[in-house]
């Protein structure tokens, strides 16, 4: 592609985003970023933008990241809950009756498994009872992608989410082995059959692919919240943003607040952090 | 060259035709997975990679014990080595076939397995194990052809051939290292994230390699009137016995850092291998009697090895020892190495791996097209021999 055309796809694109995204993000600060994945899922020309191959949207620096806040997960258990419907109503997580073929993108599970380095003895009571959001931690330096041979997950440079191109994957599950977070699942079998409710807002997956979480990038790109995140509006359980800046609402808590992250021994960097 | 694959013995067809049963075996369970999905594996969310990529680790090592008989005769001029050597290459492309067969079996969409090269993504150490592969692929099928033909009429090789035979043996080193590097670099699997897997899995490798290639001679020298030597037969025993002996010693070793560490990460696996992993009042121990019976075998084979009249003397004991450490490193690294991999997984939760008879199928069906595949080299690689004579 010559210069000239490429220059004017980049323009073309960002005024494109302009126009369709910027006013529905004034909440989550980090409108450009977000403003740009919207292009991702829209645009051609931008193809080559979702699979990182371009390092001037890096520049922006926004890294998505999440806190989960237990203390208000504690107080209400339903909460939890809520937000895992709805996290796999808007992304036809297909569920299977036997563990072996389960597909998960956020689960729940106790402190001793989601944190097996930390220490669980004379572990307070509120904690070894509770129920722990388990999802992908869109690590800042991701083995998952490090692994993959298609580049069919990928990191986006402009926002840090860990993302999949499912079209690509050729299921060789390398990054199933990779990530230290047991965050990936795998289609052993056709996956369709087994969507209870079909949301035709995002695409089913194919048998013999990878998934995980994606941190509701189609939402994001309409200048919504992650599913998950909207479940628990209003009560500070889950707090989205840009970790990279330092006004958003989620560097406001990590500021004020000491939050744990899994395994960061590992140095991937995760983007979730629990308040325990 | 290729006619000497059409006439034979009634033994022969009768061997060829039994594994084509086993291949046609495979094929159709390979047809059923195909339609379904890799879910009529024992494969889990859990345990993410089987048999196949076992069985891939593990021949990959097979392919690579072939530099074994290559280097000592080319580099070192070992002529003892003059007839078998051809032997450790063709059984090298025998094992790759095997190997690429096992990696598209594995694959969820193996219509997409071009994207390897089409996205080529030098971080992925998949990526560089591709090219590894098929690179000593290529040359092994080069290399034996060309060097048989001049054999054939009773010519010396040509000279650009000998920089390729130079050049297969670090694409040897490097299939197994690389091969190791997919486990090693892994940074949330203690047992694989070690620095000894690519130095233990090239010390099993150049035990396993070459105690088929004397087994396969054992019986060649009865079927085919094919007589390998005693002085090249004696010398890859003692390749066999140092080699089995620095796996030993490498797979101790990790024992002892596990154990004397008293890391639980470290000791896991190891655990959950020899004797079981408690978990929730249940023990999870499917691997153990797999594993002792490997050790049981690695030793007695090191014992019959170490025994003169078993080594020189006694064939049927040779061939037992080679056959008994074949075993052991088949399922120290074609079995255990791969599962216990994934237990605990990494939310510290237990999931077992049995393999389905549909897997066990595909399994032994490319198995079969493997040893179906190095019967015919084998047959023109003899063929030749007894033409010269």
């Amino acid at each position: 592609m010559d210069k000239q055309r490429r220059n004017f796809l980049k323009i073309a694109g960002v005024a494109a985003l302009a126009g369709i995204g910027a006013p529905a993000l004034v909440r989550l600060s980090s409108s450009a970023a977000l403003a740009a994945e919207h292009g991702a899922a829209v645009g051609e020309a931008t193809a080559e933008a979702a699979h990182g191959a371009v390092a001037e949207a890096a520049s922006q620096g926004v890294r998505l990241g999440m806190v989960i806040d237990m203390r208000r997960f504690s107080e209400q258990p339903e909460l939890l809950d809520n937000a895992i419907v709805a996290c796999n109503d808007a992304h036809n997580v297909p569920q299977f009756d036997n563990r072996k073929s389960e597909i998960k993108w956020i689960w729940k599970a106790p402190f001793e498994n989601v944190f097996p380095y930390e220490s669980s003895y004379h572990l307070a009571k509120k904690v070894k009872d509770a129920d722990f959001a388990v999802l992908c931690n869109h690590c800042d330096d991701p083995p998952c992608v490090r692994a993959c041979p298609t580049k069919a997950t990928f990191k986006l440079e402009k926002n840090g989410i860990v993302a999949m191109d499912y079209h690509r994957c050729i299921g060789c599950r390398f990054c199933m082995a990779a990530c230290p977070y047991g965050a990936r699942s795998f289609n052993w079998e056709d996956p369709r059959p087994y969507i209870a409710k079909y949301n035709k807002d995002f695409p089913s997956r194919m048998r013999g692919v990878v998934e995980k979480c994606n941190f509701c990038s189609e939402r994001l790109a309409l200048g919504q919240e992650p599913a998950c995140v909207e479940a628990c509006q209003g009560t500070g359980a889950m707090v989205f943003g840009d970790l990279n800046d330092a006004q958003s609402e989620i560097r406001q808590l990590l500021d004020k607040e000491f939050a744990i992250q899994r395994n960061a021994a590992l140095g991937t960097k995760p983007s979730v952090f629990y308040i325990v | 060259m290729i006619e000497k694959t059409l006439k034979g013995k009634p033994a022969y067809w009768i061997w060829l035709a039994f594994l084509g049963m086993f291949m046609a075996v495979g094929i159709a369970c390979y047809a059923r997975q195909y339609l379904f999905g890799l879910g009529l594996t024992g494969m889990s969310r859990d345990v993410s990679w089987g048999l196949y990529i076992s069985q891939f680790t593990f021949l990959v090592g097979v392919a690579a014990g072939g530099v074994m008989l290559v280097l000592p005769y080319y580099i070192h001029d070992y002529k003892a080595f003059g007839k078998i050597t051809i032997l450790g290459e063709f059984l090298a492309i025998a094992a790759i076939v095997m190997c690429l067969l096992f990696i598209m079996a594995d694959l969820g969409q193996p219509l997409r397995a071009l994207n390897v090269m089409l996205h080529p993504t030098p971080n992925s150490m998949l990526f560089w194990d591709m090219i590894v592969l098929n690179g000593y692929l290529f040359l092994n099928i080069l290399c034996g052809w060309v060097i048989l033909t001049a054999e054939r009429k009773q010519v010396h090789p040509p000279k650009w051939i000998y920089p390729l035979v130079y050049l297969s043996i670090p694409f040897a080193v490097s299939i197994h290292t690389v091969t190791a590097m997919l486990y090693c670099g892994l940074p949330g699997r203690h047992f694989w994230l070690s620095a000894i897997i690519a130095p233990r899995f090239l010390a099993s490798a150049f035990a396993a390699g070459p105690a088929l290639i004397v087994i396969a001679c054992l019986i060649l020298k009865r079927v085919a009137n094919f007589d390998a030597g005693k002085e090249a037969m004696n010398k890859l025993v003692t390749i066999i016995m140092y080699a089995a002996l620095l796996n030993t010693f490498f797979v101790l070793l990790e024992v002892f850092v596990g154990y004397y560490s008293n890391i639980p990460g470290h000791k896991y696996s190891i655990q959950y291998l020899f004797f079981g992993l408690e978990h929730n009042g249940h023990v999870y121990n499917n691997l153990v009697p797999f594993m002792w019976t490997a050790v049981v075998l690695n030793f007695g084979a090191l014992g019959l090895f170490a025994w003169p009249y078993a080594r020189k003397k006694n064939e049927f004991l040779l061939g037992l020892s080679c056959v008994m450490i074949f075993g052991a490193l088949w399922i120290d690294k074609g079995l255990g190495f791969v599962f216990a991999g994934f237990v605990p997984n990494p939310l510290h939760e237990i999931t077992e791996y049995i393999p389905t008879a549909n897997e066990l199928g595909v399994t032994l069906g490319i198995w079969a097209t493997g040893f179906f595949v190095l019967t015919l080299l084998y047959k023109i690689a003899v063929g030749v021999e007894h033409e010269v004579e």
